[in-house]
């Protein structure tokens, strides 16, 4: 009773699978998992077909920003059982913290399909024992409307970051509306990137040039969010969104499933950006441990890895699964990327307490232009 | 998306039969049987019972509900910040087994007074509440009156049509604005279809947005009071001004007005306390520019993780509000002493 009571404040957009027909109940201890996931992050059918496999019964719950996730996990008893927290800074300071388990390796036969090379980026626990599984990964980048954009610019540097972060760039955009994303630890760490700064140093003074350069293009720039420039861009309501690389793909999809006319493009940029990765891990008070490894284990299984990089559009760290991608996912050098590709983009690394409060200030202070 | 969760409420109530117990849980029905039998002695021992007792279940509303949170909050705004579960320190520890320390910060409120952040966000949330509070007296006093002075077979209808929105999430109608108020949503279609404006109206996102949803939020709350006020003033009063030979627009402002002052209080206090602190409205409707104490307390608690201090917004805010109720209870206090 009392853990259904806090799922039901927890579930903000909660999907409840119902069906409670277990009949498999004696195979299975636990016939029930809440996987907390980002939104839009999933294959079309991944979680029916979880519970047609497995007699497990999924509570599917969503977020938008590592800074929900976090805040719940550290609040404690947050019922979750499988979460999906990007590895920097976030997973990383997480595990040191304490608040998730080692995964139980015997129950994750499919562990092995994970490509051993992404595997190595991801923080493992003081004696080396693993707390996460790779899910997917992919960049920060931006979407454009060429259309749009070549009516106000028609030799616009579309492959730059120049388009956002150049005032006299941007400031031809501003009457089809530009987006940026809404958290601090996603955003200054890319411009601070893009003025040839350090993104990782904990420099006050880089900071303040950062925040200078972000308030110059501040009335340019419609809103800052984490996951409305999605649908924005699929109707046309904004002509440039920052934000990761499935959520652009998913917004050009959205606008041709919508036959609106509207063509979206994901860009990584030419000065390079972030390049993040989100783990599959088990919170250590989760209430269904076992069902969360029986989880984890399918969604590691190749056709499923491929069935949500075809619906969602992210790379997948699986390699067994590729021949199953779409030859438009798994061929995009955007997607998928290449050495050279890679070899241009960053990862973040925790900041000290002190240094994300002065951010966060300085966010405050750009983002409401006072 | 799976629906199946979703059953309308009439056919789940339906379904369920009367209310009882969840399969498993018929114990917890006898635990709390038990409970109760012992409160009920334990009332009866500090002698609350009956007409004593009955008065006393608002105080223990008020503490169960009010108190303790604030006492959990105000333990919080005195500690200090940690990344950890939970993310602060403990206020009280035993160094020995007999000796217990406790450490108070109070840094997380001289912080609030350094940095201006908070001070504008507190104005600004101020100001916002006070316009929406104007916008829905003005907009709320002819409809409660309307109401009010309507036929009295025709009230509940209207009283209906003022209550009626509560059917559907708040949350769901705040979502139908930005359908609305959008640059290509139903307001600016409709009046580029009528031609009285050429270009798309940008609305949403600007501080216009989040008056029109606050006020079209709270609106009931400042109705209601001020129909249940104006709905039992006594008429005969009028008739003696019109006898008296004052006109209506004089009778309204010499006789109406002044007696309706209770539910205009009780309604603004109603509007007024929630905008304030308002964060969802804000949030979906305005812009980033939007500076409220809402989504400052937002900021502290997940993007700097910093609980302590998110506490101290939080009470430096209700301080804030106790003022204007103070203010209510003394206004309430000196009219009932002069009709004395």
């Amino acid at each position: 009773m009392h853990k259904r009571f806090a799922l039901a404040l927890a579930g903000g957009v909660a999907m409840v699978s119902v069906a409670m027909t277990s009949t498999m109940g004696a195979a299975v201890a636990q016939d029930r998992v809440n996987f907390y996931n980002w939104s839009d992050y999933i294959g079309e059918s991944t979680i029916d077909d979880f519970t047609a496999a497995t007699g497990v019964d999924v509570v599917y719950d969503v977020y938008d920003s590592n800074d929900i996730l976090e805040a719940k996990l550290l609040a404690g008893s947050s019922g979750y059982d499988v979460v999906v927290p990007s590895a920097f800074p976030w997973f990383h300071r997480q595990v040191a913290a304490g608040i998730y388990q080692p995964l139980d390796l015997s129950l994750l036969p499919n562990f092995g399909n994970l490509d051993p090379a992404l595997m190595e980026v991801v923080p493992k626990g003081p004696n080396g024992e693993d707390f996460a599984a790779m899910y997917a990964w992919g960049t920060t980048g931006f979407g454009y409307n060429p259309a749009m954009i070549a009516e106000r610019m028609p030799d616009a540097p579309v492959d730059s970051f120049d388009m956002i972060f150049d005032p006299e760039v941007v400031a031809n955009f501003a009457d089809c509306g530009v987006s940026i994303l809404g958290t601090a630890g996603e955003v200054l760490p890319i411009v601070l990137h893009y003025m040839g700064l350090d993104p990782n140093a904990e420099n006050p003074e880089d900071l303040a040039a950062a925040e200078a350069l972000l308030a110059e293009i501040r009335p340019h720039i419609r809103y800052f969010h984490d996951s409305q420039y999605i649908n924005d861009l699929a109707t046309g309501e904004i002509c440039i969104g920052m934000g990761f690389s499935g959520d652009i793909y998913l917004a050009a999809d959205r606008a041709a499933e919508a036959e609106n006319g509207i063509e979206i493009r994901y860009v990584v940029p030419t000065e390079g950006t972030n390049l993040w990765f989100d783990l599959m891990a088990i919170p250590a008070d989760a209430p269904n441990a076992e069902a969360a490894h029986t989880l984890i284990n399918f969604l590691l299984e190749p056709e499923v890895m491929a069935s949500m990089s075809n619906y969602v559009w992210y790379a997948n760290p699986v390699p067994a699964s590729l021949p199953m991608v779409d030859e438009e996912i798994a061929g995009d050098p955007q997607i998928f990327l290449g050495e050279e590709m890679i070899a241009r983009l960053f990862v973040t690394t925790p900041r000290t307490a002190g240094y994300e409060r002065l951010r966060t200030r300085a966010w405050t202070r750009i983002r409401t232009g006072r | 998306m799976s629906r199946k969760g979703f059953l309308p409420l009439g056919q789940r109530m339906a379904e369920a039969g009367p209310p009882s117990w969840p399969h498993g849980l018929q114990w917890l029905e006898q635990v709390l049987e038990g409970l109760w039998a012992v409160c009920l002695v334990v009332l009866r021992r500090l002698g609350l019972v009956g007409r004593r007792l009955v008065v006393n279940l608002p105080f223990f509303w008020l503490a169960l509900f009010f108190l303790v949170p604030f006492a959990i909050v105000l333990e919080i705004s005195f500690a200090e910040s940690d990344f950890g579960q939970p993310p602060y320190t403990p206020l009280f520890e035993w160094v020995e087994p007999s000796a217990l320390a406790i450490r108070i910060n109070l840094g997380n409120y001289t912080f609030l007074l350094q940095d201006s952040l908070y001070i504008l966000a507190y104005l600004n949330s101020l100001k916002i509440a006070a316009i929406s509070t104007v916008l829905c007296l003005l907009i709320g006093y002819p409809m409660a009156y309307a109401i009010a002075r309507a036929d009295p077979r025709w009230r509940p209808a209207l009283l209906m049509l003022v209550i009626l929105p509560f059917w559907t999430s708040f949350l769901i109608r705040v979502y139908a604005w930005i359908g609305i108020l959008n640059s290509d949503g139903l307001l600016n279609n409709f009046l580029l279809w009528l031609g009285v404006i050429g270009e798309p109206l940008a609305i949403r996102h600007t501080e216009v947005a989040i008056y029109i949803g606050i006020v079209y939020s709270y609106l009931p709350f400042m109705v209601l009071p001020l129909y249940a006020n104006l709905e039992k003033m006594d008429r005969s009063l009028l008739e003696a001004a019109a006898d008296l030979g004052c006109r209506p627009i004089r009778a309204f402002l010499t006789v109406t007005l002044p007696l309706s002052l209770p539910g205009v209080l009780a309604g603004s206090l109603l509007v007024f306390i929630p905008a304030v602190g308002e964060f969802v409205i804000p949030e979906l409707l305005g812009g980033s520019d939007n500076l409220m104490i809402g989504k400052v307390l937002w900021d502290e608690f997940f993007a700097n993780r910093d609980w302590p201090v998110a506490s101290a917004v939080a009470i430096a805010l209700l301080l804030f509000l106790v003022i204007p109720i103070m203010l209510f209870q003394w206004a309430q206090g000196r009219q009932q002493e002069r009709r004395t």
